[in-house]
């Protein structure tokens, strides 16, 4: 179903709302569309481009600059393992060397039950290194049979993490009655809580 | 010497995301306090304090905000928490683990500048830290604290979560604006491009890091005065650091800016309690991946913006990576300099090819195959990269993130010729530990 559904579209449009200007959304739409379908798909991005009034090809142009959005499927599960520099110091490659030999697939590639695994840059969790995320939810200090007890957790259903795609459980929701509203580029209007002119530009 | 602890005040609390607990312990107080008086008067207190920027460039927050041009709107605030630096973990931290205090601060940022519209840009792997941002902007839109007049005055302002989708090169602020605007995440050329005049939809825009904003809390609630008389003279308040690598103790740690040296923080038992397994120092990073890398002889120096400028390297975004007497310098260097190479927008020439070609040649070097020309060869891409390689670095890029990529190759070529000459000549090479004849 790679075109949005009936309730992603509403939430697509909640989304767009929230911007000046509807491109902005765009990124948070790709992480919408992978939501739903695990990866981006071709016809995704299309309906991407209606909804935002852009062509398919700058919606490409955009989803095949970060590193995030998967353009084909990719297994209900991706092992990010850190390989940043602390990391690194701290084993990383004997760890994706571990993965590697126990799941036996290489970096990139999926195994028939649906678990991938990935060096990937640093994830922000340096003095919990080694680290890796799965489905970006972290998981520290990981040695070899604590990776392996990880992918048992996975395969018995004991570590429950979204499948690939979900991001935050929790989405923001703003109500009419309490926003402020966009602030359009076209207005050139000095905010409401603003001191006259001469007083605002003496000290700043 | 004791000081008192300001963004990490709450981070004992495991409550503390909580709008209740935050509220109870402080919370909010100093936007009421601030929607009382001017904007102004805050933004002359921000000011006052010289709150120097935490994202890595270390620009004054306060003189920042100055730059917008009078009578231009709207104003946007843009927060940058696409923490991605290698060897950094604070604003995730921070997010995760007060996000109403960084909400609190970019309501007074928004206050102080006239900024009509927040965009809070969170790292696109950080999923817990976006739950705990939108909980708490639900939480804070419920109370009142943000959106339409905010506390029943004339102050409105919305907040809006968005997310970035994995680009290291994002954190650069207008690449950041590129990529708020659904584009791909290239950094733009200054001038014309300085955010403050021309940023988001080409309008006045300030964009600060989220450590930055999370400052402002206790600097309205205490005062400047209060908050220089932490500090040392080009350094005040107090100042995060996360400290990883071979230490007994990895941990992030909220200290008095410039007064704490290197020593405390790697070897103090509070802190990072030194080497681990009774090793010695070969090398530290003291500033994230872009940092010219310290050793034993940099210490002794205060955690201070001069003088570790002055010593040839930089605070940066407050990562500390140490790197004990067994390392493999040359993989460590290969490891930084990948990650430069992966992360390369692909704008500009120099950065594109200059940071594939070096990772190609240290990948040739450690996989056996280095030849006696190499390290020459690694000095002369560098220098078409960083002309001079010196420091500050000169550069033939848009951005920094290219001349980034020469720091590690001109620290560990100039420290540890002799482990990439190894690895080039000899048949059974070997890692020589510091201190070794």
């Amino acid at each position: 179903m790679p075109r949005l559904s009936e309730s992603n579209l509403r939430i697509a449009h909640e989304i767009i709302s929230r911007y000046p200007r509807a491109k902005s959304a765009l990124i948070p739409l790709l992480h919408l569309s992978q939501e739903q379908d695990g990866y981006v798909a071709d016809d995704a991005m299309k309906h991407l481009a209606e909804l935002l009034d852009l062509t398919p090809a700058e919606v490409l142009g955009t989803c095949s600059f970060y590193e995030m959005f998967k353009r084909e499927p990719v297994g209900d599960y991706r092992i990010n393992i850190c390989h940043g520099i602390a990391c690194h110091l701290l084993g990383a490659d004997d760890l994706i060397h571990h993965a590697e030999e126990s799941l036996g697939v290489r970096q990139g590639t999926v195994t028939g039950d649906g678990i991938s695994i990935e060096g990937v840059e640093c994830i922000a969790a340096c003095t919990e290194a080694p680290c890796l995320q799965v489905n970006y939810r972290y998981m520290n200090k990981v040695d070899n049979a604590g990776f392996d007890a990880l992918v048992d957790g996975i395969r018995d259903g004991s570590v429950s993490v979204p499948k690939h795609g979900t991001l935050a459980l929790t989405r923001q929701s703003i109500s009419e009655d309490k926003a402020a509203g966009n602030s359009m580029v076209e207005s050139n209007d000095p905010p409401a809580w603003w001191p006259e002119p001469a007083a605002a530009e003496g000290g700043n | 010497m004791p000081f008192e602890k300001v963004v990490t005040r709450r981070f004992d609390n495991l409550e503390a995301h909580k709008i209740d607990t935050y509220v109870a312990t402080g919370g909010y107080a100093s936007l009421r306090k601030a929607l009382d008086t001017t904007p102004e008067a805050v933004h002359n207190e921000v000011k006052a304090a010289s709150v120097l920027g935490r994202g890595g460039a270390g620009f004054p927050a306060g003189v920042k905000w100055g730059f917008c041009p009078p009578g231009v709107w709207p104003r946007y605030l843009v927060v940058n928490g696409d923490e991605s630096e290698p060897g950094t973990y604070k604003d995730r931290q921070l997010l995760e683990r007060d996000p109403h205090q960084v909400i609190e601060g970019c309501l007074l940022a928004c206050y102080a500048v006239g900024l009509t519209q927040c965009f809070l840009y969170i790292r696109g792997e950080m999923a817990h830290a976006q739950e705990r941002v939108a909980a708490a902007l639900n939480e804070a839109y419920e109370a009142g604290y943000v959106g339409k007049n905010i506390l029943g005055t004339d102050f409105s302002v919305d907040i809006v979560l968005h997310w970035g989708a994995g680009a290291y090169i994002v954190g650069e602020e207008t690449a950041l604006i590129e990529s708020l605007e659904g584009n791909r995440g290239m950094p733009r050329l200054k001038p014309p491009f300085f955010p403050a005049a021309v940023g988001l939809y080409g309008q006045p825009t300030i964009v600060n890091n989220v450590e930055t904003l999370a400052n402002l809390p206790w600097i309205v609630e205490h005062g400047a005065e209060a908050y220089t008389a932490m500090g040392a003279e080009n350094s005040k308040g107090t100042r995060v650091f996360a400290v990883s690598g071979h230490v007994n103790n990895p941990g992030v740690f909220e200290v008095e800016f410039g007064t704490t040296t290197f020593r405390d923080i790697i070897e103090g038992s509070d802190y990072a309690g030194g080497v681990r397994d009774g090793k010695k120092l070969k090398a530290f990073i003291p500033g994230g991946a872009s940092a010219p890398w310290f050793f034993e002889e940099h210490l002794d120096l205060p955690l201070e913006k001069t003088a570790v400028d002055q010593a040839g390297s930089m605070l940066g975004s407050g990562a500390i990576v140490v790197m004990d007497q067994d390392t493999d310098m040359v993989k460590a260097c290969h490891n930084l300099v990948r990650f430069f190479a992966r992360e390369s927008c692909g704008k500009c020439t120099p950065c594109r090819e200059g940071t594939t070609w070096l990772e190609r040649i240290l990948s040739r070097i450690i996989a056996g195959h280095g030849r006696p020309s190499d390290l020459s060869l690694l000095t002369e891409v560098c220098e078409n990269i960083s002309p001079g390689i010196a420091w500050p670095p000169k550069q033939t890029t848009i951005c920094p993130l290219g001349p980034s990529a020469v720091s590690p190759i001109a620290s560990s070529i100039e420290r540890f010729r002799n482990e990439f000459e190894d690895y080039i000549t000899l048949s059974d090479r070997r890692v020589i530990p510091v201190g070794a004849a």
